[in-house]
């Protein structure tokens, strides 16, 4: 594999490991952002260009500002005063532990029936344009949907209540 | 002749890239292509410092710089060397890592932005299948960099501009990319040289530019109001207004880092004056038909220096709007009237040439504008001065 | 090693890792992250596998990813929401004090 695979591969679970081990909750916001920029990368690299430049867009663009937000909002700059691993990191530390071992097992034993090369798929924005229109247009539809329904009840559980009333 | 003129950098390119062997070809015409961008725009964010100086100052009647060169023309040159040498402060409390990499992620992510404008006929740096759907990209990694220099400063009136500035940035983020899609739309590609390719045709002397259909001045009007105002400038600079906030969330920053914050927010206009001329002006395209001989790129630029001239106007003329304001704009009225922009878009798309689909579809955009507009605002009394205090 | 067994093991390492985030820690915010985490590794997976696929032209791999992206961007605003509401309400984001149904 090229050493750009294992850099941008290196940087993405040095990303995610900063994010779920750092106190200060903004750096863990920032590191979350290096690890969907890494991951973004990877995508690119696995030729799925849509894919990579809309995951920049909406994870670094949307939920990375989405997650500060959240953080400035709930005082998360101050460190807690408890801790910031809860009382029982152990057990949660030895799933994933075993969720991995589980899930590399898997792929190491199976590597050796996986392709080992593959042609580029000739795939145009075009061709994503009109599967979404032809053959996915019920996902299409019940994303959008979904997403109004998000916005909508995003807003109405975050907004301020109104005072006295209800 | 006409076309060698037309083409002389990509001639000259090629010319350059002879020299090397085989091998290292490819790779020697793209750092040539880069190393041009780089030089050239900020060459031209230098200029317009002094463009923008003079220009501000002859609205507001006074003269402007005028002491460096003739006409304050190496008025640039002093400000380069000033802020090179100023020393360079970093408040002790600071987060220093991320207080340093603020700037340097700003000015990355506004000049990979430019590697897919088409600057001329054959001139673009990356034909991307996807370009549009990447200058975007790029423009929303801008918004984590102006967190990063608002938050790491450990300021409150930094924080305050940061986190303005980018509730500032996503809302009108989304009215520049939906007024995009009216033109991917019609134009059926992502790919910014076919947009501009389905631009270049002439019908009589006239071009057909989108600005010059009803749905693509109203979009191009959106696109500018969400262009100002992803930029930060006037007049929507409320996260960097001087008297309100000292300097909004570069007030920590000294000297070089200033400067590069600076180069980013002209760089960032520039960029997005090129996408807007672009998707709406044309790109390289001549005016009228008569006009062709003259070359591409500097139609591009022409374009280009006049968006940036509109820029320089409006700041030097329009009041700051107040926060809520500004956001209560975005969405209660640009995003709407760019949401039936959008379907105007389709009817225009689908009713087929001739003269009904331009009556019908400017009527449903006046009657829009009137209704959202003027109607909308009769409950907005301007009666006398109504006072609020703080409780 | 195949490149499709590289990038999979990528995709398991920040899963489990994401994993061990919003099991580990006490701030809600965070078990957030660990979950936009694992929904990054899945898409990952997705789209390894569409790529080293028998058949990327069908592009079920990519849109399959598209469509999950689109859904953890509502899911992540639906989320922090309600951490803002509940901070709203009990001061806190600690999820080891909430513990116990009364509001």
């Amino acid at each position: 594999m090229s050493p750009v695979f294992y850099l941008v591969s290196a940087m993405t679970v040095a990303g995610a490991l900063a994010a779920v081990l750092l106190k200060p909750l903004v750096h863990c916001a920032l590191a979350v952002t290096v690890a969907f920029a890494g991951l973004a990368f990877l995508f690119l690299s696995l030729d799925a260009q849509f894919a990579g430049f809309a995951q920049i867009l909406v994870y670094i663009g949307a939920v990375a500002i989405l997650i500060v937000f959240a953080i400035l909002l709930t005082k998360g700059s101050e460190l807690p005063r408890d801790g910031v691993f809860s009382r029982s990191w152990l057990a949660g530390v030895v799933i994933s532990a075993a969720v991995f071992a589980a899930l590399g097992w898997a792929i190491l034993r199976s590597a050796w029936t996986l392709p080992h090369e593959a042609a580029v798929p000739a795939v145009t924005v075009h061709d994503i344009g009109v599967a979404l229109v032809d053959r996915y247009v019920l996902p299409l539809e019940i994303v959008a949907l979904l997403l109004t329904a998000a916005t909508i009840g995003a807003v109405i559980v975050a907004m301020h209540e109104k005072e006295g009333a209800k | 002749m006409i076309d060698k003129m037309d083409q002389i950098f990509v001639l000259l390119q090629h010319w350059l890239v002879a020299f090397l062997p085989l091998s290292l070809q490819p790779v020697a015409s793209v750092l040539l292509a880069v190393v041009a961008i780089v030089c050239v725009f900020p060459a031209l964010f230098a200029l317009t410092t002094v463009f923008e100086r003079k220009g501000l100052a002859r609205i507001q009647n006074r003269i402007g710089p005028n002491r460096v060169g003739p006409f304050g023309i190496m008025q640039p040159i002093a400000d380069g060397i000033k802020s090179l040498t100023k020393e360079d402060i970093v408040p002790s409390i600071a987060n220093a890592p991320v207080h340093f990499l603020a700037p340097v992620v700003l000015v990355v992510a506004v000049f990979m932005g430019f590697a897919v404008l088409p600057m001329g006929r054959n001139m673009v740096l990356v034909d991307m299948d996807a370009g549009l759907l990447f200058y975007f990209a790029m423009g929303a990694s801008t918004e984590v960099s102006v967190f990063m220099a608002g938050w790491s400063s450990r300021n409150k009136y930094s924080l305050l501009g940061a986190m303005r500035a980018v509730a500032q940035m996503i809302s009108y983020e989304v009215v520049l990319l939906l007024s995009s899609v009216s033109v991917v739309m019609i134009a059926g590609s992502l790919s910014l040289t076919k947009i501009v390719a389905a631009q270049s045709g002439y019908t009589g002397i006239f071009p057909h530019w989108y600005i010059f259909t009803p749905w693509g001045l109203v979009g191009f009007i959106m696109y500018a109001i969400a262009a100002t105002a992803e930029t930060n400038r006037s007049p929507f600079d409320l996260p960097e207004g001087e008297s309100e906030l000292v300097a909004g969330y570069h007030t920590e920053y000294s000297g070089f880092k200033f400067a590069l914050f600076f180069l980013g927010e002209y760089l960032a206009m520039f960029s997005i004056s090129g996408l807007g001329t672009t998707l709406f002006l044309g790109g390289w395209s001549a005016p009228f038909s008569f006009l062709t001989f003259i070359p591409s790129w500097i139609w591009f630029f022409s374009k280009l220096m006049m968006s940036i001239f509109v820029f320089i106007w409006m700041r030097g003329t329009l009041p700051r709007l107040r926060q809520d304001q500004l956001m209560n704009f975005a969405w209660k009225f640009v995003l709407p009237l760019t949401l039936l922009n959008l379907m105007v878009t389709a009817l225009w798309r689908f009713m087929g040439e001739g003269w009904a689909r331009w009556g019908v579809c400017s009527a449903i955009l006046i009657a829009a504008y009137i209704l959202m507009g003027r109607v909308g605002m009769y409950k907005e009394h301007f009666g006398p001065r109504r006072y609020r205090y703080a409780e | 090693m195949t490149p499709l067994a590289s990038y999979l093991l990528v995709a398991a390492l920040v899963f489990a890792i994401g994993l061990a985030g919003a099991l580990v820690r006490r701030n809600a915010i965070l078990v957030l992250i660990g979950i936009e985490l694992m929904l990054n590794a899945a898409n990952l997976n997705f789209i390894a596998f569409w790529r080293y696929g028998p058949h990327p032209e069908a592009l079920t791999g990519m849109m399959f990813a598209i469509f999950s992206i689109a859904v953890a961007a509502a899911e992540a605003a639906v989320g922090l929401g309600l951490v803002i509401a509940i901070y709203r309400h009990a001061q806190t984001t600690d999820l080891d004090k909430m513990n116990r149904m009364k509001g």
